[in-house]
């Protein structure tokens, strides 16, 4: 292992991920939820993209062997191994007025660092670090949430989904910015905030294998991978 | 098909492959219309005054709990404002899941040689270089988020899977959405050859706005 970060519950992070590295998500609590974007690190304006991610692999769901596609037909990392079975790529992010409905309203004056962050504004802070704004800040990903849909398009988050130290890897392919918010998952139905922190843990990846899960899964990836592999030539 | 609108401020034909552009005043009504049937309206959407505000899928599905769009879809912002309501619906559900189609897309879910063909981000680029709308407001492809594909049917199973069904809308089948503000409207008809979503066969479409009503 290179390093090992946490993120507290409700804090946000952002670093950059090279090619060939791993980064692995550890819940550090029952029904954890990471949202997470994904930018490449060398042209931003190629983002982490949900339809094109969804639609490749035939998914509604992410999950061992699936893979995030950009908006430019590459990967930007990998699922390589996944203990819980199921992360939400739909439900987006929470904002100040839903946290604030849900949870109270806090502020930094009273609160201190126990104030509640939403996934918008987290995002938006972390986005500025780098020069973006709203107009990246596009889809994500909410790790270790399951979303459950009916036949009628209705939604509900399962609950008891992930448990302390359940967890996911990601393998890099291209080199990519990463931004994550601890934060509760816009379905959540609790009332108290008190989203459990994630533990992060980098190492260098084993090459990707010919027979490698992600690039076998369906031929899509195969060709995403074919296209990543161009770009980084 | 319903008859048309009698005083629609603009009543233009789309054809397959080619981006539109337009404003809907606040309480103005647009109404797109499937003309041949199956066809996939790629369509973004605009706080006229400030782009950076746009509709947003995530924000829409959390709020209304249900992945589907269909009459009571109220389409939200990034900000989590009203932007749209959608008050007519012939077809019944409209996705705002599967994206809008690019080059780079095609090479990943058909074939690498597939680059070459049309798709419906290459128009909204387009759109965005060329009509003065887009110009005016500053717009990059930082400004395409996530899209409604109006009359594509992409169900979702109970088992997390997608997929690209065959179209359950028909030729003259309509959708009608009010604007809760003024709302910039980018449309891309979309140009798909390899997907079922329009069985194979892209149509025109045509768009009314209305601002009596």
């Amino acid at each position: 292992m290179r390093w090992e970060e946490e993120i507290l519950g409700g804090s946000h992070w952002s670093g950059v991920l090279r090619r060939g590295s791993q980064l692995r998500l550890i819940a550090r609590g029952a029904d954890a939820n990471l949202a997470a974007l994904f930018y490449n690190r060398e042209q931003p304006l190629e983002r982490y993209n949900m339809a094109d991610t969804l639609k490749a692999q035939h998914t509604a769901h992410l999950t061992t062997g699936c893979v995030c596609y950009s908006d430019m037909g590459r990967i930007l990392c990998s699922i390589t191994a996944d203990t819980c079975g199921w992360h939400d790529p739909l439900c987006g992010l929470t904002d100040d007025e839903t946290i604030a409905a849900q949870y109270g309203a806090t502020s930094f004056q009273v609160q201190r660092n126990a104030r509640f962050v939403s996934g918008r504004q987290a995002m938006l802070v972390e986005l500025g670090k780098y020069g973006l704004g709203e107009r990246d800040l596009v889809a994500n990903i909410n790790f270790f949430s399951k979303l459950l849909v009916d036949e009628n398009g209705a939604m509900s988050l399962a609950t008891g989904h992930s448990r302390a130290g359940d967890y996911v890897d990601l393998r890099f392919e291209m080199d990519t910015l990463v931004l994550l918010h601890a934060g509760p998952h816009p379905l959540g139905t609790g009332s108290t905030y008190a989203p459990p922190g994630i533990g992060l843990q980098m190492s260098p990846a084993p090459a990707v294998a010919a027979d490698d899960a992600c690039r076998i899964r369906c031929p899509e990836n195969t060709r995403g991978f074919i296209n990543t592999e161009r770009y980084c030539a | 098909m319903k008859a048309a609108p009698s005083l629609a401020v603009v009543d233009s034909v789309v054809p397959a492959g080619e981006p539109w552009m337009g404003v809907v005043k606040a309480g103005a009504t647009l109404r797109i219309v499937d003309l041949e049937g199956n066809q996939a309206v790629d369509t973004l959407f605009y706080n006229a005054h400030d782009i950076a505000e746009h509709y947003s899928a995530q924000n829409t599905l959390q709020a209304q709990r249900q992945i589907y769009l269909t009459s009571g879809s109220v389409l939200l912002t990034n900000r989590g404002r009203a932007l749209l309501r959608i008050e007519q619906d012939d077809c019944g559900r409209h996705d705002t899941l599967g994206g809008a189609c690019s080059s780079e897309s095609n090479t990943v879910r058909y074939a690498l040689e597939k680059r070459h063909m049309h798709s419906c981000r290459d128009s909204f680029l387009s759109a965005l270089a060329r009509h003065p709308l887009a110009r005016n407001a500053g717009m990059t492809k930082r400004d395409l988020p996530s899209n409604i594909n109006f009359f594509m049917n992409v169900p979702v199973t109970p088992e997390g899977g997608l997929r690209f069904a065959d179209g359950i809308s028909a030729a003259g089948r309509f959708v009608e959405l009010r604007a809760l503000m003024d709302t910039l409207v980018l449309i891309s008809n979309c140009p798909q050859l390899n997907n079922p979503c329009n069985a194979y066969n892209p149509t025109p479409v045509r768009v009314l706005i209305r601002e009596d009503a």
